[in-house]
């Protein structure tokens, strides 16, 4: 295979990369007018053919995600675009890289889906926190705006867009598709009970399509060079530029363009310079704090890809590689993560709602050496009543990390038990 | 309550969107931005701007964390502790944070100046340790950087006074 070039990033290192100017210079918005020469149809049929996965999570065919929005016949009236800048999963901060440095690649994504799918609106989602970049889309767009790439009319096609930056207040569940959609109507980020789906009843109750940035940033890249080029970048069913955003124990952490399904240990190694200050791995979350936990062992022999990871037990998620040396102790992080989804939970369905706390009280006994001898079977329990029994996917978000790390290093979980109740030894009770 | 300035900001925050109550997570922001927290009166001036009640900007307000139910230090500092911070530091950070300001986590300064909290990921878990001072992000933090970076806030603070 060719050296691979970046997509998402190729400009990242100009001077000025977030403005119209150096965009334009660089080839930017060819593929808009590209685009705006097809018909609406033969859009997605570039989009289905590259077999685009969503990049914020769950690795849907975007393609497909888009064929399930009603005919203007079927459901007349708005539909809408939204573009999920919430990136709120711990270890995660690859689309901060586009919305600072490549905000127009983003907007025009925006663009040319929203006239794939004959939307008007489209919001972008951005994560409170984010004031600064939330600035740079909006410079960008009012850019883009000047020079008649949306608006009225856009490129003389009669057709309308309008992009709008939404400023979230701060809450991971808004991340959730669902309830994105309840902080975009000004309410509390509840999640909604599924179906009905967005694509039928989303914003305003009208059709929706929800992507997240890289997903959308990709697709200018798919018109300009057809699907098949993108179905050529990694292994089958797997494919495109990525984004992989590493964080912890690496010398040299951040985030890295590469092809879909590099070896994790490739990445780690060869791209981020290997684990800091000259000590061992001792474990990887893949892709994000929602995915189970690999040993050494298993990330040095895992590929970076949807369904490699899933072999290996784990997730591709936001392929944001958590990277933990030799000195991390697995009980603190468990208390750390399950700290953060109590905290994150929205309260709307028991099992999650107390399931996390319960959690969280016992992951704290634990680093404080008071774990009792039936806790790790108590947590295993909790974690099962959790299991595929709640509104939103929060709840297995929160209990698959925690039963990978007890799995798999349960015996730095036991070695925290108190004394007067460790069954193990012959003391017990 | 506002100036016309932040009115026109506010309306024309409410004009992006087909209903008026989706602008009201954005424009309360601004009013954070003007007033530091989001006070009943403002909740209540908020809820008669998009027509709703005043309970419903309370149920709002209090789910999402940036938005302050009460008054803050001048500098409001945002330390991330989740797992990529703990990861690279942020313990640490957080300990020295406490000791140069002497209060913990959720007070404020006896000088009014400063309020520290600690928030979970920020999404800049790349350049860990990292937190926010008001919407500014400061990253990669080192004791000797915190040191700075607070020396800068009591200058900037200072010139303010006297001007
Ligand atoms: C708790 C939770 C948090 C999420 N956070 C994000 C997020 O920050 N960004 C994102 O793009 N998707 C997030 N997702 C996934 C979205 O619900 C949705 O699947 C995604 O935006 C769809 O876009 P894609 O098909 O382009 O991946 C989250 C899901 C859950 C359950
Ligand atoms: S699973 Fe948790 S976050 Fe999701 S709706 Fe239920 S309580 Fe809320
Ligand atoms: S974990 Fe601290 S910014 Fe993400």
């Amino acid at each position: 295979m060719s050296a691979f070039e970046p997509v998402l990033t190729r400009i990242v290192g100009i001077e000025n990369s977030h403005t119209l100017s150096v965009y334009e210079g660089q080839g930017g918005y060819q593929a808009l007018r590209r685009g705006f020469q097809l018909d609406p149809d033969t859009v997605i049929e570039h989009v289905k053919n590259s077999n685009l996965r969503g990049r914020g999570g769950a690795g849907f065919p975007t393609g497909v995600k888009w064929g399930f929005l009603p005919s203007q016949e079927q459901s007349p009236g708005p539909r809408y675009l939204v573009c999920n800048a919430d990136e709120s999963e711990p270890g995660t901060f690859k689309d901060r890289v586009i919305l600072r440095h490549n905000p127009h690649l983003l907007i025009e994504g925006c663009l040319l889906s929203c006239w794939a799918l004959r939307a008007n609106h489209c919001f972008i989602f951005i994560r409170g926190e984010y004031a600064s970049e939330a600035k740079i889309v909006e410079r960008a767009i009012a850019e883009a705006r000047e020079a008649g790439y949306l608006g009225r009319n856009v490129l003389g096609s009669g057709f309308d867009i309008e992009v709008t930056v939404h400023r979230s207040g701060g809450a991971y569940i808004c991340g959730e598709e669902t309830a994105l959609l309840e902080c975009l109507e000004g309410k509390r980020g509840y999640p909604r009970i599924r179906p009905p789906f967005p694509a039928v009843v989303g914003l305003y109750g009208r059709p929706t399509v929800i992507n997240n940035v890289e997903t959308l940033a990709c697709v200018p890249s798919i018109i300009e060079r057809g699907g098949e080029w993108f179905t050529s970048l990694g292994p089958e069913n797997n494919t495109g530029p990525k984004l992989y955003a590493v964080s912890g124990h690496v010398e040299r952490p951040g985030t890295y363009e590469l092809p879909m399904g590099i070896p994790l240990a490739e990445l780690i190694e060869e791209h981020c310079g290997g684990i800091w200050r000259g000590r061992k791995l001792k474990a990887v979350m893949p892709g994000g704090s929602s995915t189970p936990v690999l040993t050494a062992e298993e990330a040095l022999a895992v590929n970076m890809d949807y369904d490699s990871l899933a072999k290996a037990g784990s997730m591709f998620g936001s392929a944001a590689v958590i990277v933990m040396d030799e000195t991390v102790d697995m009980v603190q992080v468990a208390f750390n993560l399950i700290r953060f989804y109590h905290h994150e939970s929205c309260g709307q369905c028991t099992p999650c709602r107390e399931g996390c706390g319960w959690l969280e009280k016992i992951m704290k006994r634990y680093t404080e050496g008071r774990g009792s001898a039936g806790d790790a079977a108590l947590v295993l329990d909790i974690c099962d009543n959790i299991a595929f029994k709640t509104i939103c996917p929060l709840g297995d978000a929160a209990r698959m990390p925690l039963e990978a790390l007890i799995t798999k290093y349960r015996a730095e979980f036991d070695a925290r038990i108190a004394p007067s109740t460790f069954a193990g030894g012959g003391g017990g009770r | 309550m506002f100036s016309d300035e932040i009115i026109r900001e506010i309306d024309d925050i409410i004009a992006r969107y087909p209903v008026p109550r989706s602008g009201l997570i954005p424009f309360l922001h601004v009013i954070q931005r003007e007033q530091g927290w989001i006070s009943p009166e403002a909740q209540t001036w908020a809820a008669e701007r998009v027509g709703i009640s005043p309970a419903e900007v309370a149920g709002v307000v209090t789910f999402y964390t940036m938005f302050n139910t009460r008054p803050v230090g001048r500098y409001l500092l945002q330390l991330c502790r989740t797992i990529s911070c703990k990861l690279r530091g942020s313990r640490e950070i957080r300990n020295h944070l406490e000791q140069a300001l002497s209060i913990k986590p959720g007070e404020t300064s006896a000088d009014g100046l400063f309020t520290m909290m600690e928030v979970e990921c920020l999404g800049a878990c790349g350049t860990a340790p990292a937190m926010m001072i008001n919407e500014d992000y400061h990253e990669n933090l080192t004791t000797e950087r915190v040191d700075e970076i607070l020396a800068a806030c009591r200058r900037d603070a200072g010139t303010e006074v006297e001007r």
